[in-house]
């Protein structure tokens, strides 16, 4: 009795439960799908182990302090060919962040202004625009990158053609900037002694131009106040850095290129590599901000402006206050992604031989020491931490301008 | 007492409006002198065209179409339109075009990859156009398999041992839950196919084409080049990429923990690195992942690796569409007593992807564009056919002209899948 007592209180436990009983059988799945899945990345693994082992080059990162033995003409840090080729692999990482960052700028700038220009009510402008971004849009970027490339290297004059005592081509801008189809070269700042009070000035000044910012914003929100808040910033930008640098004795000057015998002789060159992907990722990354920035101001609705208007507030001062605010909302995340991609995209630099990670790790470094399995580690365990670092900002910052409901 | 009241009797003529107020004056007044700016951006965008056409126009129409080599094209030109003139060469275009399109194909085999390109116009149709009767998508179904054979050659017994693998995994779907239960008939459809596909499918097709040799001449796949490589990459990833998307979009909403984990990692891996690493590992390490001695061809591996790709970024955009479904749908599927599965197939998913179409469709157009990257690991897609007839001594200098016809390959193709999106979103919208 006892025991029919007990099966009846407590369901004894049947295999088949695990399938049909909706409470064991997620766990069931799971559990498969685990073991599925160790099993693949065992498999996997072990024939990668296998295949190295039987190559004769077993899983070792001691490449990296190798000396590398090439060399790389466009870095931001102190290198040379008997460096390692883990220094190499540093000068192609901060390479990929110039070229990245570079592109971020000119693209955001060049794709907002697309962008509200396509919805200007003049006719023949916001076509322009749109044939634009369609053109840009629906060509792979690689061709624009190569394209970019051939275009500098076969319209830009010659190096020997600045030579000479009456040369063909002369330096632009004062003789101070010369494009050449070997690069383009620009004049070095020197910073002397004495310089370091003008540096510093100025990036306090860029604190005095935030804090100005806070406290504005936050006596508008006091007394309705309205400061024009541009031109004091501008003004705080300038002129406390350049009376510095007057009132020390121009302690930076400029080191501008000359010509040598053969070549160009000091300040800095800009290869034309590092010129045309940053033109080409730019104008090509550019076409998506502009439609993303069109789809952000679009999405705003008509109401609002119209509100804005019943209010008496001037359609300059609509755009800024009420529209851009709620619209930025909207092209923030998507502008941000296509940063990304741009980042991304930044590693076709190798069709132009521009050194970035991609080039200098994932390809001569690769070539050289014969070790993809690594390289290629590393070189997607770099990418991924940009990625990832960049999402992450991205979404604290959604959080942060998430409008704030019930 | 007379009437003073005057009432006019007939109708005055109607006065035409004033000029600024009617017609191409009133037009351009509002569209494009509406304003100082207005007017300034129209001016500079007018010179802007007339600086473009005037250098584009003359070089366009002076140009040459026969020539064998750029010196030869610049001297024709010369020679018809004066010294000096600058004119395009489209001479390169008339002479490598075949390369540009099929890359170095047996020329005597052309037919091949034009009658798979028009077979692909023919089973794309019915899948773009509702209007064409579903009883095509079965050619549609068998498309992938006719193509395939059709560039590469070789056995038909291949393509054939392939679809059995499908004939099997939908046999066990069907009328195996009658006999094992659902679980175990879904478990029998994937790995019967697998078993097949890995063990069996190329001793049998072997063996069978020893017995009955049905093939075609086989074409070596570093012959397999220009567009066609495009086209061929291209399609494969994105039909393959949706429904390995839809999956990795389910499984990162699913509950379960281990499933969603999976999918996430996967997601955000592929999302975290440019397309190029995963064409490296294609080139230099897929083979290391097999068991030793293995090797298979580098479009495939490319393929493998370009279908992965996809599907993340698929996964993502779907998975967009699902989020943005009202919860509502999923409750009332479940108040309808319909299965995970079922309450997916009807109702779930013809929403997500309905919401979605324009971001897919932008996937397959970032993923098409995609496909010249392969260049960059030396197989030769237009663009690596570019690089390699610009480094021939005949048409060493050449830029535009080349670069402009691969542009107007991609653009053309670019161009009309995003309008085609733009017909289906109309076309689907149930909204009022």
């Amino acid at each position: 009795m006892s025991m029919a007592d007990q099966t009846a209180s407590k369901p004894s436990f049947r295999l088949s439960m695990l399938i049909y009983d909706t409470r064991y059988r997620s766990m069931t799945i799971q559990v498969i799908a685990l073991i599925l899945f160790m099993l693949a990345v065992a498999w996997l693994l072990s024939n990668a182990a296998s295949n190295l082992a039987a190559l004769g080059k077993p899983l070792s990162f001691s490449f990296l302090s190798q000396p590398a033995g090439y060399d790389i003409n466009q870095t931001l840090i102190e290198y040379n060919n008997q460096m390692s080729h883990g220094r190499a692999a540093l000068v192609g990482i901060l390479n990929t962040l110039l070229v990245a960052f570079l592109g971020c700028v000119l693209a955001t700038i060049l794709g907002v202004t697309i962008g509200v220009l396509r919805l200007s009510n003049n006719w023949i402008v916001s076509r322009l625009m749109t044939i634009y971004i369609e053109t840009f849009r629906n060509v792979p970027v690689l061709l624009w990158i190569l394209l970019t490339m051939a275009v500098l290297i076969e319209s830009l004059p010659k190096i020997a053609l600045f030579r000479g005592e009456n040369p063909i081509n002369t330096m632009s801008f004062g003789n101070s900037v010369a494009f050449t189809n070997a690069g383009t070269f620009i004049p070095k700042p020197i910073f002397l002694s004495g310089s370091t009070p003008v540096v510093v000035i100025f990036f306090l000044s860029l604190v005095g131009i935030w804090a100005f910012g806070r406290w504005a914003h936050k006596r508008q929100d006091e007394t309705g106040v309205v400061l024009p808040t541009f031109s004091i910033k501008l003004a705080i930008f300038f002129l406390p850095s350049i009376a510095a640098f007057y009132i020390l004795g121009q302690p930076i000057t400029l080191e501008y290129p000359v010509m040598a015998r053969f070549r160009f002789e000091g300040g800095f060159v800009i290869r034309n590599s590092l010129i045309a992907l940053w033109l080409a990722l730019s104008f090509y990354t550019a076409a998506f901000i502009a439609e993303a920035v069109r789809a952000g101001i679009q999405a705003v609705s008509h109401g609002q402006t119209e509100a804005a208007a019943a209010l008496g507030i001037r359609p300059r001062r609509t755009m800024q206050l009420i529209v851009l605010p709620q619209a930025l909302r909207v092209i923030i995340p998507p502008m941000i992604s296509q940063y990304l991609n741009l980042t991304k995209n930044s590693s076709l630099a190798i069709a132009v031989g521009y050194m970035d990670i991609t080039g200098t790790l994932g390809g001569i470094t690769l070539n050289q020491t014969g070790r993809e399995m690594e390289s290629l580690v590393i070189l997607m365990a770099c990418y991924l931490s940009i990625s990832i670092t960049v999402s992450l900002f991205m979404n604290w910052y959604n959080e942060s301008i998430k409008m704030k409901e019930r | 007492m007379s009437n003073l009241s005057y009432v006019r009797t007939e109708m005055l003529q109607e006065q035409a409006p004033p000029v600024t107020q009617t017609g191409i004056v009133m037009w351009l007044r509002e569209n494009m002198f509406s304003s100082i700016g207005n007017s300034i951006l129209t001016i500079v965008s007018g010179v802007l065209i007339y600086m473009v056409l005037a250098s584009i126009v003359p070089w366009f129409w002076q140009s040459s179409w026969t020539a064998h080599s750029l010196g030869e094209c610049r001297e024709a030109i010369a020679h018809t339109y004066g010294e000096g003139t600058e004119g395009a060469c489209f001479s390169v275009i008339t002479e490598r075009y075949n390369q540009l399109l099929f890359g170095f194909y047996p020329s005597e085999l052309y037919w091949r990859p034009i009658l798979a390109f028009v077979l692909l116009l023919l089973a794309t149709a019915p899948v773009l156009f509702p209007a064409i009767p579903s009883k095509y998508l079965g050619f549609s179904a068998l498309y992938p398999f006719a193509g395939f054979w059709l560039i590469w050659g070789g056995s038909l017994w291949v393509p054939l041992a392939a679809i059995f693998g499908f004939a099997l995994a939908y046999a066990a779907a069907v009328y195996l839950p009658k006999v094992i239960g659902s679980l175990g008939s879904v478990i029998a459809a994937i790995l019967l196919p697998l078993i097949w596909w890995i063990g069996l499918s190329g001793s049998v097709a072997d063996g069978l084409q020893n017995v009955v040799p049905l093939a075609i001449q086989s074409v070596d796949s570093i012959n397999i080049g220009g567009f066609t490589l495009s086209v061929m990459i291209g399609i494969t990833g994105i039909t393959l990429s949706l429904p390995i998307g839809i999956l990795l979009a389910l499984g990162r909403q699913s509950n379960l923990f281990v499933v969603k984990t999976i999918c996430v990692g996967f997601i955000e891996f592929i999302r975290g690195v440019p397309l190029i690493t995963l064409l490296f590992v294609a080139s230099t390490l897929l083979n290391y992942f097999m068991p030793p001695g293995t090797s298979f061809d580098l479009i495939l591996r490319v393929m493998i690796m370009v279908t992965l790709f996809a599907s993340a970024y698929m996964a993502e955009v779907i998975r967009g569409g699902l989020a943005a479904l009202p919860k509502g749908q999923y409750e009332a599927a479940d108040a309808l007593g319909l299965d995970y599965w079922k309450a997916t197939r009807l109702i779930i998913m013809p929403q997500a992807l309905k919401i979605s179409i324009p971001n897919i469709v932008s996937n397959f157009i970032g993923l098409f564009k995609d496909t010249t990257l392969v260049s960059i690991i030396g197989l030769m897609d237009p663009i690596g056919l570019s690089t390699a007839i610009r480094a021939n001594q005949e048409w060493n200098g050449i830029v535009w002209e080349l670069f402009a016809f691969i542009a107007l390959l991609f653009w053309i193709v670019c161009f009309s899948m995003s309008r085609y999106s733009m017909y289906l979103e109309r076309k689907l919208k149930t909204g009022h």
